[in-house]
């Protein structure tokens, strides 16, 4: 499904929180929402998964996201909060099942059952099945959450942070399968990431944030400059293109430290 | 083996482990039914209550008239309080939570005690449901003050615990007043009531406990999902599409029916609310399809092995029953905790 943006407003209480958005986000393609700290990222993708009202356009295929039944939009969209974990006595199998809230019924069906099997497969965590949840390690814990995003099987995939407290190794592995996940199924997926080179390999698209607002947006290549980190986070980089043609970043220094030290001189 | 083969089997254990707690259940009340000043033999009580008619007329009236509704209220208050705290733990996300703890035992306590002191009913002329008609009024007051605080504030578990804690204050300052009004007989019939005690079960009682505890459950089972999910933490259970707001009030009205239910007619009984959930949540989890009739199973055994314990700790008398369900709880709660290592909170 093809998302939309057009002129998307929220505010908490009279304080203006994004202002003006506009961006699209294609099915298939992994687009990530960059930006320093307090930007708007975790705002605007609490804004499209519904969970805060916000003014302004959201259309799914060319049609608000307003005109459809609330439980078409629960079918279509997963949300994954940024790392809010619970101490359920809940077992792995169970958190994930939970995914499939909509159609758990008394009986739980074979399908859904071989959904979660499949995807903790896939995410090579069906050693934990049984595992509560409070036995965890942050990082497996994680992995629990996305499981739990991917099981709903959505057409609109909405993550905040998804790689934070996983290791380098896991950190690709996740990516790499929710990369292959968006392609194979045409998800339209969004992920906020503070990684940017992470974000550079693995997106095709940037939406960059500051302030509330979207600064610039396009392909990795074309955002990702040594001009646009400056502005947007303060830090002075070298912004060179790797052998895959892949732009990546290797920060210098702090703008602010840097005008510190001048002025002490 | 596959997750969702291994995950079958898990429930199917599940499914017998909640057969066997009934089983327990049913093997306390006889003995209950059968403990007394009176020792029956429990061929004797089976007699008795399969075939009313051919029974010995003093085992009869001991058996139907006495510890039945007695025995049976202890299952009833037992499963009725075990829910509303397995319950008031999931919607405050807190392992402490009781039915009482937001302030139903002594709304409850306030109403009987102003029944006990001053006669004064809700209902005029209610004479035997005079006390407990008092007691479930004052603890849906209660449970209304909190609700609607709650609705205006946002419904989050702080401004709930909050204004429960609140409003405990008030009627506990409220309930001293009285009893510092109160003469030394009254005083006495306040205390007792307080102690709670199964001595005042009737079968109407019985019945109208029983419908609610009927009622209820099934409203609270139809969103097992959902309030299992809310155990993920509200953000988690918004982004899944519950309305976290609607399920907790919702919740929080069958929770507060149920308690006040049982409460009004046996006083409070502390405890069993705060530990059949747990024993459940070791053994079963917290699936509510399987959490909360196992927290009710719990609860009934629990209080159901207090009562017999009530009976026979001075033989020929029957001590107040909320002062035994601490002494047989504690030690075998303390049990579970160091015998099992995981399943906790």
């Amino acid at each position: 499904m093809r998302l939309e943006i057009e002129d998307l407003r929220f505010k908490y209480g009279s304080k203006p929180v994004l202002e003006g958005i506009e961006m699209q986000a294609m099915p298939g393609e992994i687009t990530a929402i960059i930006g320093p700290n307090a930007a708007g990222k975790t705002t605007l993708l609490k804004c499209i998964a519904g969970l805060l009202k916000s003014e302004g356009k959201i259309m799914l295929n060319g049609r608000e996201v307003k005109s459809f039944k609330k439980d078409e939009i629960k079918e279509y969209m997963s949300y994954l909060p940024q790392e809010s974990f619970s101490h359920a006595v809940l077992t792995v199998f169970e958190a994930v099942l939970l995914g499939r809230l909509h159609s758990l019924s008394w009986r739980v069906s074979d399908d859904d059952l071989m959904l979660v099997s499949n995807i903790l497969e896939d995410l090579e965590i069906d050693d934990l099945a049984l595992r509560y949840l409070n036995e965890l390690s942050g990082g497996q814990k994680q992995m629990v959450s996305i499981a739990q995003s991917l099981v709903r099987e959505p057409k609109i995939l909405l993550m905040d942070e998804p790689t934070s407290s996983l290791d380098l190794q896991h950190q690709l592995e996740v990516i790499d399968l929710i990369r292959d996940v968006t392609v194979e199924r045409g998800i339209t997926t969004l992920i906020a990431l503070h990684d940017l080179n992470l974000a550079a390999r693995y997106a095709s698209r940037f939406v960059v944030m500051h302030n509330g607002s979207v600064y610039a947006s396009g392909e990795p290549a074309f955002v990702l400059t040594s001009e646009t980190v400056r502005h947007i986070y303060g830090v002075n980089s070298t912004v060179y293109i790797d052998g895959d043609g892949i732009p990546q970043i290797t920060p210098k220094s702090s703008v602010r430290q840097r005008a510190r030290r001048n002025r002490s001189r | 083996m596959k997750a969702d083969e291994l995950y079958r089997k898990i429930t199917w254990r599940k499914y017998v482990l909640l057969l066997s707690f009934a089983v327990t259940c049913i093997i306390t009340l006889i003995i209950d039914i059968s403990t007394g000043p009176a020792q029956l033999p429990i061929l004797e009580v089976f007699k008795a209550i399969i075939s009313p008619g051919q029974s010995d007329p003093t085992t009869h009236v001991i058996v139907w008239i006495i510890r039945l509704p007695m025995a049976l209220m202890a299952i009833s208050v037992g499963a009725s309080l075990a829910i509303a705290g397995a319950e008031m733990q999931t919607i405050l996300d807190n392992p402490l939570a009781s039915p009482y703890t937001l302030g139903v035992s002594s709304a409850a306590g306030f109403g009987a005690a102003l029944a006990l002191v001053l006669g004064v009913g809700i209902i005029p002329n209610a004479e035997t449901f005079l006390i407990p008609l008092n007691a479930f009024f004052f603890s849906m007051l209660a449970c209304l003050l909190i609700f609607f605080i709650s609705k205006m504030k946002g419904v989050s578990t702080e401004t709930m615990v909050l204004a429960g804690i609140a409003l405990l204050f008030m009627f506990n300052s409220l309930l001293a007043l009285l009893q510092y009004l109160a003469s030394e007989d009254e005083l006495q019939a306040v205390v007792f009531w307080l102690f709670g005690s199964l001595l005042k079960a009737t079968w109407p009682k019985l019945g109208i406990a029983t419908s609610v505890l009927l009622i209820t459950t099934p409203l609270l089972l139809r969103d097992a999902w959902k309030l299992t999910a809310l155990r993920l933490g509200d953000e988690k259970a918004k982004s899944l599409g519950i309305n976290v707001e609607r399920l907790r009030l919702k919740a929080f009205v069958w929770i507060s029916v149920l308690a006040a239910a049982a409460v009004c007619f046996v006083g409070t009984i502390g405890f069993i609310g705060l530990v059949g959930p747990h024993i459940a949540r070791m053994f079963v989890g917290e699936d509510q399809r399987f959490f909360l009739p196992m927290s009710a199973f719990a609860g009934a055994a629990l209080l159901s092995a207090a009562s017999i314990g009530s009976k026979v700790i001075i033989p020929g008398a029957i001590f107040p029953i909320g002062i035994v369900t601490s002494f047989i709880g504690v030690p075998f709660f303390l049990a579970l905790i160091l015998l099992k290592r995981r399943g906790f909170w």
